[in-house]
């Protein structure tokens, strides 16, 4: 073959390889759309958002639950998982002592982002849902009710995704404070500034982008989450009226059920897959947006 | 010139990077409210001699130091607490680092981080710490916008304003003019003429006119020593060290 | 009102203690699977099959299936993703095409597990049921893959991305074609971030569950042909544990999985650093 020719193939191979990942992000979203849609449009999409029922056996499709379900587990992580892991990245990049960080704590955090999920959630079934059966059992008003006193529920579901999502949190702050210019920090304290005053007036302002970030994505991470949340979270498909309470997913809605769905009641969680979809391609955008930002003013 | 008090002086002052020597035995006593520059080849440890007179270098791990600095005849190493000294002793980088906020939050960030809070005497340190710096004609109408937003040499007067505005007594320039066009340069010269009356400055610079123009005393730094110190004039005139003659008329350096 | 230097210690005690609960809850974590899980891990456990749906006997299929389905999966995505890299970074790297093929990327890498597996199972299992026998190995691989592309794109893009100019001209100049440029000089010294990525994908492939549980069957079966059903490590020990209930078993493969974590990365190290002094020496 003649080296212009060749030249031309490689092209065009490498081109059909880029090509792959758009390609199976729209099969991916086409494929989802199309094996939901008809719930929505067969029972109208108000219905399906917003209805407080989840029955497939009486056709009651309301995905409500498993919405509040998600906000609820997402909120939870990210109120115990933030103020950690933004702490700890400023820790790691400004105080910590270099070989304890090179030698424990970055092999603890890698180690940590490793760790699957299910494993986690083994984690979370033995130890901290017991904890919080003991501590459930307490009050009195929940003792009798087992979707409140088992210990599965928003708060072993939220304590569980705020580990899980520590090392997203840590990383994206870290590297956002990490480049905040030196000659912020020598500016502050050439001024009688202390080490934290600088800290927390000039270099957290001037990398906040990058936290908030770091944050989004931390929020698409629980979203996303599913094998340690059903492990933990108890898994009832109601609108939770306390911290204690069962809840349910959208992530855990999906894995559940499917193994034993047929007809309309798999399409219901397809359509429970769009949500899904949706609600990250919100999420991340918003994240992608902020970093492209970052970027772009540096 | 003789009744001048003694403001900054050093005792057999030795740094160390690692097993690098940078400075070497330096002893000199800077005058109260004159200007001081110190001028010599790159890597003649000048800045770093700069850098010790406010601990900055205390940021740079492996750095070590022998000797000893007084301000005022008080140690600054062991009887200074580092915030107190940095607070009288200020100083001007030579990019101007202007933080990522408004003009007046760039001014009023010293004062408010040691305690400042009544918005009345912000506003007032605010104004004069930006008439002190020859800008407050140029900025007083957009005082909330980001200081990013100003040109090189106006930025580097905000930075300076923003040393003024802790009220310190001494005041450390490192190469202020480095990265600024003639004007702003020229600029920048006057206003340190205007701060000697109040402050002492110490002035780190390449440019030999600047150092002639501007000081009234000069130390030559080479290979970490002081080669030669004394009035300006004298020093540009009347070089008593042929190495110090050899630099000022351009033949190394 | 504190005075700053109270201030500044109450706020280092504060992070210290922040980085040490991060650090003990990883301990607590592994500490605590460990500890109750190795004493089960035997030579025997490793090498014997399930009984009673895993309540009893080893994990061996699922060790062997973990491994064809990590292999199968990395052959499917590695070659893609590099070239896809390679194309993203010396071909195009520019205009809106490239644009829009970054936004898939990156979109691709924040959908949830479970999503792939919907369509997974929508695509591979039903869909394409004649060639993928449904729900099988072959199907598991195939969605695995393509989660772990965006992993496998991003960090070759790195790679090739700091190769140094320098060795790109100095090729060109010797009358190499881009082709040959790229495959001889740019992608040998871009190798060390690639293989970081492959360990990283090795990792997500290995852990994955929630996107298997739609499409990989579950059979504790060694699979004999890429289209039978089958399990993985992280998949039995969901079952194990919420559908058995045997949580000392559970304990047991969760250390196996942890131990496989840790030698992945341990392994990946070596080799890097390997790479690394070769390169530079």
């Amino acid at each position: 073959m003649p080296r212009k020719l060749r030249e031309r193939a490689y092209k065009i191979i490498l081109f059909a390889s880029a090509l792959t990942a758009l390609l199976v992000i729209i099969m991916i979203g086409g494929f989802i759309f199309k094996e939901g849609m008809p719930v929505f449009s067969k029972y109208g999409l108000p219905q399906v958002l917003f209805g407080g029922k989840w029955q497939p056996s009486t056709q009651l499709y309301g995905l409500w639950p498993m919405i509040i379900g998600s906000i609820y587990l997402t909120v939870g992580a990210l109120i115990l998982g933030v103020p950690l892991g933004v702490l700890t990245a400023i820790f790691l990049a400004e105080l910590a002592p270099k070989r304890l960080v090179a030698l424990v704590i970055r092999p603890a955090i890698e180690l940590l982002a490793g760790i699957p999920s299910v494993v986690y959630g083994l984690f979370g079934m033995v130890i901290v849902v017991p904890a919080i059966r003991a501590l459930a059992s307490k009050i009195p008003a929940y003792a009798e009710d087992p979707l409140l006193s088992s210990g599965y529920g928003i708060i072993a579901g939220s304590i569980i995704l705020s580990i899980m999502i520590l090392p997203t949190i840590i990383n994206i702050s870290e590297d956002a404070i990490r480049s905040v210019p030196a000659e912020y920090k020598e500016g502050s304290l050439a001024l009688g500034a202390t080490h934290w005053q600088t800290i927390y007036k000039v270099m957290i302002p001037a990398a906040g982008s990058g936290i908030i970030a770091a944050v989004i994505l931390g929020m698409g991470r629980a979203i996303g989450e599913t094998m340690a949340i059903i492990m933990v979270a108890g898994n009832a498909p109601i609108i939770p009226d306390s911290i204690f309470s069962s809840v349910r997913s959208l992530t855990g809605n999906i894995a559940i059920e499917m193994a034993y769905s047929s007809g309309e009641h798999t399409q219901a969680l397809f359509a429970t897959g769009i949500v899904l979809f949706v609600f990250i391609m919100i999420v991340n955008s918003f994240a992608l947006r902020i970093i492209k930002r970052r970027v772009k003013n540096a | 010139m003789d009744n001048a008090q003694i403001k900054i002086h050093t005792k057999d002052l030795n740094l160390f990077y690692g097993d690098n020597q940078a400075l070497k035995s330096v002893n000199i006593q800077v005058e109260e409210k004159r200007v001081t520059a110190l001028i010599g080849p790159s890597g003649c440890g000048k800045s770093t001699f700069l850098k010790t007179l406010n601990r900055m270098n205390d940021l740079i791990p492996y750095v070590k130091i022998h000797g000893e600095i007084y301000l005022d005849n008080l140690n600054c190493y062991q009887d200074y607490d580092i915030v107190e000294l940095r607070k009288r002793v200020g100083m001007v980088f030579q990019k101007p680092n202007p933080f990522p906020m408004s003009i007046y939050d760039n001014i009023a960030y010293g004062p408010r981080v040691h305690g400042l809070k009544a918005k009345a005497a912000l506003h007032d340190i605010v104004e004069r710490s930006l008439r002190k710096a020859a800008l407050w004609e140029e900025v007083k109408d957009r005082l909330k916008h980001s200081a990013l937003g100003l040109s090189g040499g106006q930025q580097q007067r905000l930075c300076i304003a923003r040393v003024l505005a802790v009220e310190p007594e001494v005041v450390l320039m490192d190469e202020p003019t480095s990265a600024l066009d003639p004007m702003a340069t020229l600029k920048i010269e006057d206003l340190v003429q205007e701060l000697k009356s109040n402050y002492t400055i110490i002035i780190v610079t390449h440019n030999m006119q600047q150092a002639a123009r501007t000081s009234d005393r000069t130390a030559f730094f080479l290979h970490g020593e002081i080669v030669e110190y004394g009035a300006t004039e004298k020093i540009f005139n009347v070089p008593k060290d042929k190495r110090t003659e050899d630099y000022i008329t351009g033949r190394f350096g | 009102m504190l005075k700053p230097r109270t201030t500044e210690k109450i706020a280092k005690f504060i992070m210290w203690v922040a980085a040490i609960l991060t650090v003990t809850f990883l301990v607590l974590v592994l500490g605590y699977i460990l500890l109750n899980g190795l004493p089960k891990v035997s030579w025997e456990f490793l090498t014997t099959e399930p009984e009673a749906m895993g309540a009893k006997g080893g994990i061996f299929s699922t060790i062997i299936s973990t491994v064809i389905f990590t292999l199968v999966t990395l052959v499917m995505s590695v070659p893609v993703g590099v070239l896809a890299a390679i194309y993203l970074t010396e071909y195009m790297s520019r205009g809106p095409v490239a644009g829009v093929i970054r936004f898939g990327t990156d979109a691709l890498a924040g959908i949830p597990s479970i999503v792939f597996g919907l369509f997974g199972f929508a695509f591979f299992v039903v869909l394409l049921k004649p060639v993928t026998g449904g729900w099988s190995l072959i199907s598991g691989s195939l969605t695995a893959a393509i989660m772990i592309l965006p992993t496998i794109i991003r960090t070759t893009e790195e790679a090739i991305k700091a190769v140094p100019v320098s060795y790109r001209e100095g090729s060109y100049a010797l009358g190499a074609t881009k082709w040959q440029t790229v495959s001889r000089t740019v992608l040998p010294s871009a190798l060390p971030g690639i293989i970081t990525g492959v360990i990283l994908g090795i990792g997500r492939a290995v852990g994955e569950t929630a996107a298997l549980l739609l499409t990989l069957g579950g059979s504790l079966f060694i699979p004999l042909s890429l289209t039978e059903p089958a399990s993985t490590m992280s998949m039995h020990l969901y079952k194990v544990a919420m559908e058995v209930g045997a949580m000392d078993m559970a304990f047991a493969t969760a250390s196996v999985l942890i131990i496989s974590v840790l030698l992945i990365n341990t392994g990946a190290n070596v080799i890097l650093s390997g790479l690394k002094r070769r390169t530079t020496a």
